[in-house]
């Protein structure tokens, strides 16, 4: 399937279908040194994701997803090929330049909340504002907003070990928000929580994807949380699957965001 | 909310562990404090000496008696202004630890050599005019409470009274003399000579040693030489040196304190090397997730770097910053309570600020690997972790 193709199945379902995709792929190679023995993880993988869509990357364990989520994201490089997200050859910027696209324009979510232990719900949330020069007053106001986003606004002040799993993962969703960045990653984000605590932060995904109109990529290994993306991507031995690049990258389920929000 | 509250974040990640990090580091520098103070305690007089002042002492030891014929004998000297003398006199007061130093000297000759004495006007009067006069330190006074008008007994032990036997000499107190010259020895009594010569049943016309002012400090090696020729193969030769070698070679009679105490604060720094950077080594080897985090988040390496840094010396200043408090804090309980026997026991604003420049250079040693460490961390790699 061409890229064209790509972009126009992978419209999201809250925000329709755009001109410009959001994130653009291009014939990207990674290989990694293991001593001299060159390991290829990514072989020549193209792909497009559109404003607005929630794309769930699928596939076994070492089949590249990982490493095209911290590609697309910002934090590694390709051995060759192109990234654009929003416009930006990410691909090309320098280590510098790229930690504050990063900061500007990519949310993560990770399988653990990693919180900092020491400072309250509150306090993680507004980690990602030590990079701006917002004033004092406008950094509460979007911490604030953040919280109530995930619904956790009663419990600000609260430490990280005072709060579930899924509530702390609630507050590390709130953490990638409070920049308001154009794409949110998501690393395994209900890896480690049961299924009523993953259906909530999925729904909380879903409803973020919808109403807020987030671009949102996520890697999981779970066929239930994949469901609820509106579109779905095996990886398989660093390419797209089988059957993936020719039936419009795999299935796209404009449906799939309203179950469960 | 500012990079201090990571900062902060980090440190109470492991309390415990800081808690005794931050122990050591401000035990670390109360010992440096301390030792800092007793060293200036003993070298008091090399680092009041005044440089346009020399001593000159019998060739052999400061024991062996000089004529005071040599007074105005030095005087005529070119380079020399004026000299003045004083003898070991090494009395007991009540018992023999009540140590302190008793000499006699020329009233006037004597707060003419040291402007840095202060003596009420009415007090130099009163010694003028009472034969058995005798001032002394403001430290010494409190420390026997002694008053202005007491009658001072002193048991000799070298300098008995012609006729008198073991009899103690008797003395008044006519005044108490001060100074505002920072570790200044405010613990000696001083007594008039001509009272002294006259009673003394031997040795007449001999005196301890001298002290004697010089016109021009650059010249001072010049007028010593000058001195001591002037002796030569004399029956009583001299050795003249300045004040401060003088004092230094009093204060080194306990050993090379210089040495004793930067061989021991060395051992002490090396430790706390060891201890606070094995603590931050592991806080960052513990963090590596955490940092990958912050990296991912936005954070550039530098800045990570800086963090890491900060986190160490913010531990390691304020650690040694409390310890010189402790240290000045100590000096404040101590310097009363020991004036007597230690005049000089104060501890230096030099020394306070060298201090603190060692906690900060120490933190900032300690921070530098670990820093670095976290600096050059991959961001995926360290993501891991999590």
């Amino acid at each position: 399937m061409s890229e064209k193709e790509t972009s126009e199945t992978g419209t999201g379902n809250g925000a329709g279908a755009a001109p410009e995709a959001m994130v653009d792929v291009r014939n990207v190679q990674r290989t990694f040194q293991r001593g001299r023995t060159p390991v290829p993880v990514l072989r020549g993988l193209s792909l497009r994701m559109a404003p607005g869509e929630f794309l769930a990357l699928m596939g076994p364990s070492g089949s590249g997803k990982s490493t095209l989520l911290n590609l697309i994201a910002g934090l590694d490089r390709p051995t060759s090929g192109e990234v654009i997200v929003g416009g930006a050859p990410i691909h090309r910027l320098s280590e510098r330049k790229l930690a504050g696209w990063r900061s500007r324009n990519i949310g993560f979510v990770f399988q653990f909340s990693n919180l900092l232990g020491a400072l309250s719900a509150e306090r993680n949330v507004g980690v990602p504002l030590l990079l701006t020069s917002f004033s004092a007053r406008e950094r509460r106001r979007r911490v604030e907003i953040a919280l109530q986003i995930v619904g956790l606004a009663d419990r600000a002040r609260h430490r990280p070990r005072e709060l579930s799993g899924g509530e702390q993962q609630r507050v590390g969703i709130a953490r990638a928000l409070v920049n308001d960045p154009m794409l949110l990653v998501c690393d395994e984000p209900t890896g480690d929580l049961d299924r009523a605590t993953s259906n909530e932060i999925l729904d909380l995904l879903v409803a973020l994807n919808r109403d807020q109109g987030k671009t949102i990529l996520m890697v999981t290994h779970d066929p239930m949380a994949a469901e609820r993306a509106s579109r779905t991507l095996q990886l398989e031995d660093g390419r797209l699957a089988a059957g993936a690049e020719d039936d419009a990258i795999v299935t796209a389920r404009p449906e799939a965001a309203g179950v469960g929000a | 909310m500012s990079s201090f509250t990571l900062i902060s974040a980090a440190l109470r990640r492991r309390k415990t562990r800081t808690f005794l990090t931050f122990s050591s580091v401000m035990f670390a520098f109360l010992i440096f404090g301390v030792l800092s103070m007793l060293q200036t305690a003993f070298s008091m007089g090399v680092d009041i000496a005044n440089e346009d002042r020399l001593v000159v002492r019998h060739r052999v030891s400061l024991f062996q008696l000089l004529p005071q014929s040599y007074e105005a004998e030095m005087e005529a000297i070119p380079g020399v202004v004026d000299a003045m003398h004083f003898t070991w006199f090494g009395g007991v007061y009540q018992d023999p630890s009540n140590f302190f130093m008793q000499s006699p000297v020329e009233p006037a000759e004597y707060l003419d050599m040291y402007p840095e004495v202060s003596l009420p006007e009415a007090a130099k009067l009163r010694w003028i005019e009472t034969r058995n006069g005798a001032i002394a330190g403001q430290a010494l006074v409190e420390r026997f409470g002694w008053e202005v008008g007491d009658r001072i007994p002193i048991q000799p032990t070298i300098w008995q009274q012609e006729g008198r036997g073991d009899e103690a000499w008797e003395f008044e107190l006519v005044g108490v003399y001060d100074s505002d010259v920072e570790g200044f020895d405010k613990t000696q009594f001083l007594f008039r000579y001509d009272f002294f010569d006259e009673a003394r049943s031997f040795g007449r016309g001999q005196i301890g040693w001298y002290s004697v002012r010089i016109a021009d400090p650059d010249r001072a090696a010049e007028v010593a030489t000058a001195i001591d020729a002037t002796f030569q193969n004399s029956a009583a030769e001299t050795k003249s040196e300045s004040e401060g070698a003088f004092a230094a070679g009093f204060a080194n009679q306990v050993g090379n304190l210089g040495l004793i105490v930067t061989s021991i604060l060395a051992a002490v720094f090396f430790t706390i090397l060891l201890v606070a950077g094995n603590t931050m080594a592991q806080s960052v080897r513990e963090r590596i997730g955490e940092i990958g985090l912050l990296k991912a988040l936005g954070f550039t390496a530098t800045r990570v770097q800086r963090l890491v840094l900060m986190e160490s010396v913010t531990l390691v200043t304020t650690a040694g910053f409390l310890g010189m408090v402790l240290a000045v804090g100590l000096e404040r309980v101590l310097r009363p309570a020991l004036a007597a026997y230690f005049p000089g026991l104060f501890l230096r604003p030099e020394d306070l600020v060298l201090g603190l420049g060692l906690a900060v250079a120490t933190g900032l040693i300690v921070g530098i690997f670990p820093a670095r460490r976290a600096m050059r961390l991959e961001t995926a790699l360290a993501l891991r972790q999590l």
